[in-house]
């Protein structure tokens, strides 16, 4: 990219509303209108040549009234937090903390003082919302454990009872391969009776089995490419095979807000990590320039590699990669990409095929693909797919071929089974209109939100919807409402999130009816108006309720 | 005041007129090198080392990247993997032959037991396969707390967290305590997992001899008196022991009773790393705390993967609730992985289950583990590594040639002379160069519960034969 295209694409990111600062702070109020009507003309502009379909991002900014009110309640509560802990130490109140053995109150204290006062005075307060125990299959809707607590959420009690039938906003099932009958699970159940669950070995050693290779080259048919390899956690996917990949005197560049795996990956191989803002291009490009340019730090002998890390779609953000520029740059600075799409595998693109397909690209110029089997493919595990070098190379050096138990089988078996359906191997179409019904599903569920006023982040087509809270005292309180109405969302705040930017997360899958949906929606503006959650201060015209047919897939698919 | 300040004023123009015209001028060039200096830029002392945009492209299109990934020969080793078909148990398919299994961790043979299958697959038909979340956001289940639960019963502790992953457990759990700063006391035959909790920790790693108690006391007392230096500085830095049960790597155990009176003495946290001896020592399986006697309170944390002898997947960390809750929030093996599958979590339990009903199966796996151990000793140019009671032995040769590429390759001839004649055995597998003490290479031979006396002496006999014929 030359420089005035470089400039050009600035412009296309106020426009594409990449976050003006993280803190969400307020610079120009009266943009967006203006921005509401630009959008679409500027992503023509300046994306014409990589994208081949509007792309169309959002964050809003945090309206400065919310940031003001969010940063007082942190106020109150840490303050609160500090009177409490004065009495727990005065034994004024009772203290539920686990105490240190009396033999041990000598050695060095395990945790510092400071290190918990987060989990014990704000987190302990809305512990609720997480960890909520499910006992049925993690589907369109599914039946809570009902669990209660007598001591402000230090310790629960299960109650006994079930709450039946709670809608599903929050577990990874984009494709509703999460299922206990039909072909995957019968699949799985005969695996089990011809294999047992475990393997007791490393693939190296006495644990590859046929049924693992045969995964391996169906995932590489999937996906493309000319091999791939699985492993048996997603998260281990990247922290044991990136240290394969880089290691000392090679430069890592890695989005701000990539995944803890990949975080860990690239500690774990002993390169220099740089961090790039997100999804933000001429970040990237500054950072690709310099490394190349000056080498590496006071030896200033040149980088042996730089690898780029990004994600597909950000689970936090909602965000899609901006692919094809990311692409250009790669191939411009002879820098390796190493593409995670553990979110947007099958969730993303005609076929299922990903973030590579959704954008039109070629995967042969994604140097590492890798993904997980556990949110498409209702199943467990990750995989890494690219040329057959690479995998040779992993083969041999991977830590997870070497060190680590292999898949289970009947992990593999819903595997393939669910990958055949989405490929239309077992010839049905199911799989192509679950995908078809998800990407429906994603676009009527962030307009309609949007249409009610909320903040919704990310990108339009991205099945995880992040909807703005801001306040800590709203995350436990959105959370609770829900439940309470029989809907089960995920809620995160500090640290997954900037301390400001509490939301709730909805993960939007093809299980899910229009019914279910609607359902979900109306809720979701009760408790809206109940908690006053509808900042958007954007004018979106509600347009007309209609179905979303195929023909307007297609039209958005082209 | 008013007239004070004008008579000021007058008396400044009365001056101004009177003063000599070169000082005028002199102050004028004054004031306006004043503004010259304000407004000028500022001195860099790095200008001329400023790549110009030209420089950079020429440097940019000069730069050549290593490959992504070194070539690999298609011979190398550990690129041809074997092929296992049908499932892997006591009598497993390696390459097309039918073998007796010496070779996979299945210690009490419960991978292919029919309960544990049931019990998966009743599970299966309720839960589906995938969590698809991470434990935090719905991807806890009724049987996972169940697991849980059972697992902390089962090993008489407060408190036990699962893993979905046998090799994250105890990787996830070491940096989740220790930090920059901190201090970890490591053995050298460590295994691979725990280096990497170590690395991921980014603590000071401090190694002592594989099993030498003096050894560790050493370093403890030289930080003694590190610590004396500066005591305001010891009080923050946290010190742990990382050890393992069985050694994977050596095959034998460590003095467990030594290390808590050093922990007592140094004030240092000991984990414990089971996954080898979890479910195989002592008399109900506990592991090396019961096999010694030593109060399980005593030990901060220990961690084993479901992998081995409970033959389903994943790993745990058990201890006080005071130790392990902690994980719940910063183990990143635990807070940003998906959960278990639950029908694994279903078959855990079931295991469990079968172990506790029956404590008389570890004394059966004991008899086999010294059996084995006995039938091998005497075969030629094979030196057997480990203790009687462990049950995944190594065999090294007693001769090396001085090459380990050469050394693998006699061990291998070995293995496949072996899978001809239906004994299925392995090569031990290492990263050669990543491991930080690499262990000599070796075959496993693993001992389960399943094995009969003919089928151990028959392997023993193989193993004999094939050394005799191949290290001549």
């Amino acid at each position: 990219m030359t420089e005035s295209a470089g400039n050009k694409n600035e412009d296309c990111h106020a426009a594409n509303g990449v976050k003006p600062g993280r803190n969400g702070m307020v610079k120009n109020h009266h943009h967006h209108h203006q921005y509401q009507k630009q959008e679409k003309v500027y992503n023509a502009a300046c994306n014409g040549e990589l994208y081949s379909r509007p792309f169309i991002e959002s964050f809003e900014e945090t309206p400065m009234l919310v940031a003001v009110l969010t940063y007082m309640g942190y106020g109150i509560l840490t303050i609160f937090g500090y009177l409490r802990d004065f009495m727990r130490e005065w034994k004024i109140e009772k203290c539920h903390i686990a105490r240190e053995r009396e033999e041990q109150k000598d050695f060095v204290p395990l945790y510092q003082d400071f290190e918990n006062f987060y989990t014990r005075n704000l987190y302990m307060r809305i512990r609720d919302s997480w960890n909520r125990p499910i006992c049925s299959v993690p589907g369109a809707t599914f039946d809570l454990v009902e669990r209660s607590s007598n001591d402000y959420n230090w310790t629960f009690e299960y109650t006994g009872r079930v709450v039946k039938d709670v809608i599903n906003l929050g577990s990874y099932n984009y494709l509703g391969f999460a299922e206990n009958t039909g072909a995957c699970a019968t699949a799985a159940g005969e695996a089990t009776v011809k294999f047992g669950v475990g393997v007791a070995s490393t693939r190296q050693e006495i644990g590859n089995l046929n049924r693992h290779e045969e995964l391996e080259k169906l995932t590489a048919s999937f996906l493309g490419v000319e091999s791939a390899m699985a492993f048996g956690m997603g998260f281990a996917t990247n922290s044991m095979n990136i240290p394969a990949l880089a290691g000392k005197g090679c430069l890592i560049l890695s989005d701000e807000l990539n995944h803890a795996s990949l975080v860990l990956g690239a500690r774990l191989s002993g390169s220099t990590i740089r961090v790039f803002k997100h999804n933000n291009m001429q970040s990237l490009e500054k950072l690709l320039r310099d490394a190349i340019a000056h080498g590496q730090p006071r030896t200033h002998r040149p980088w042996k590699k730089i690898l780029i890390l990004v994600e597909g779609i950000y689970s936090m953000e909602g965000s899609i990669i901006r692919l094809p520029e990311v692409i250009a740059l790669k191939k411009k600075y002879k820098a390796y990409l190493y593409l995670d799409e553990a979110h947007s595998i099958g969730a993303l693109g005609r076929s299922g095929r990903g973030v590579v397909e959704y954008f039109g690209l070629d995967p042969k110029d994604v140097d590492v693909m890798m993904g997980t089997f556990t949110k498409s493919f209702g199943a467990a595990g990750g995989y890494i797919g690219g040329r057959k070098d690479l995998i040779d190379y992993l083969q041999s050096h991977s830590h997870s071929a070497i060190y680590a138990i292999s898949m289970s089988l009947p992990v593999v078996e819903q595997i393939i089974t669910s990958m055949k359906c989405i490929m239309g191997m077992d010839g049905t179409t199911i799989g192509r209109s679950r995908i078809q019904r998800l990407a429906e599903n994603t676009v009527y569920f962030r307009r309609r939100l949007r249409e009610m006023g909320f903040i919704i982040y990310g990108n339009n087509d991205s099945p995880v919807v992040p909807m703005m809270l801001y306040m800590p005292a709203k995350i436990g309180a959105f959370g609770r409402e829900m439940l309470k109405r029989n809907i089960g969302v995920v809620v995160v705040g500090f640290p997954a999130t900037p301390i400001i930017e509490s939301r709730a997360r909805f993960c939007i899958s093809a299980a899910h009816t229009k019914e279910m949906l609607d359902r979900a929606l109306d809720v979701i503006s009760e408790v809206g108006d109940l908690l006053q959650l509808k900042y958007s201060r954007r004018k979106v015209l509600p347009s007309l309720d209609r179905p979303f047919d195929e023909t307007t897939y297609e039209e958005n698919e082209e | 005041m008013a007239s004070g300040q004008q008579w000021v004023l007058v008396e400044m123009v009365q001056a101004f007129y009177e003063a000599p015209a070169y000082h005028l001028i002199l102050e004028g060039i004054l004031i306006l090198w004043i503004i010259r200096l304000l407004f000028s830029k500022t001195y860099k002392l790095q200008e001329r080392s400023d790549l110009t945009e030209k420089e950079k492209e020429e440097l940019i299109e000069e730069w050549q990247p290593e490959p992504l990934v070194p070539s690999v020969s298609k011979d190398h080793p550990s690129l041809n993997y074997d092929v296992v078909t049908g499932p892997p148990s006591h009598k497993i398919i390696v390459n097309g032959k039918e073998c007796i299994n010496f070779a996979s961790f299945n210690f009490l043979g419960l991978l292919d037991n029919e309960r544990v299958k049931l019990k998966a697959l009743s599970s299966l038909k309720k839960y589906g396969v995938g969590t698809c979340g991470p434990r935090g956001f719905y991807g806890t289940f009724d049987v996972h707390l169940e697991l849980e639960e059972r697992l902390a019963k089962f090993m008489r502790t407060e408190e036990a967290i699962i893993y979905s992953y046998g090799f994250a457990t105890i990787a996830s759990a070491i940096p989740a305590y220790s930090k920059r700063g901190d201090i970890i006391f490591v053995d050298e035959a460590a295994c691979f997992s725990i280096q990497k909790g170590l690395q991921a920790s980014r603590s000071f790693i401090k190694y002592f001899k594989h099993n030498d108690m003096e050894d560790l006391e050493r370093l403890l007392k030289e930080q003694e008196i590190e610590d004396q230096k500066n005591p305001r500085k010891a009080r923050v830095i946290r010190r742990f022991i990382v050890v393992e049960g069985l050694y994977i790597n050596t095959a034998d155990i460590c003095p467990l009773p030594e290390l808590v009176k050093l922990k007592y003495k140094y004030k240092v946290r000991i984990f414990l790393e089971e996954s080898m001896s979890f479910g195989v020592l002592g008399e109900h399986g506990r592991g090396v705390t019961e096999h010694f006697g030593v109060n399980i309170d005593d030990i901060d944390l220990i961690s084993a993967n479901m992998e081995n002898a409970v033959a389903s997947i994943g790993g745990f960390c058990c201890g006080r609730s005071f130790v392990i809750d902690h994980q719940r929030l910063s183990g990143q093996g635990y807070c940003f992985s998906a959960s278990l599958p639950p029908m694994l979590a279903t078959a855990a339990i079931e295991a469990l289950n079968i172990m506790e009903e029956d404590p008389g199966i570890f004394r059966v796996l004991r008899d086999k583990c010294k059996h084995v151990h006995k039938a091998l000793q005497g075969t030629p140019g094979l030196k057997v590594v480990g203790e009687p009671f462990a049950p995944a032995l190594h065999l090294q040769l007693e001769n090396s040639t001085g090459s380990r590429t050469n050394d693998l390759k006699l061990l291998r001839a070995i293995v496949d002379y072996s899978l001809d004649r239906q004994i299925a055995l392995t090569l031990a597998r290492y990263l050669e160069k990543e491991e930080r003490f690499l262990p000599p290479p070796s075959i496993r031979v693993v001992v389960t519960v399943e094995q009969t006396q003919e089928e151990i002496e028959k392997a023993a006999q193989c193993i004999r034969e094939a050394a005799l014929k191949i290290l001549k």
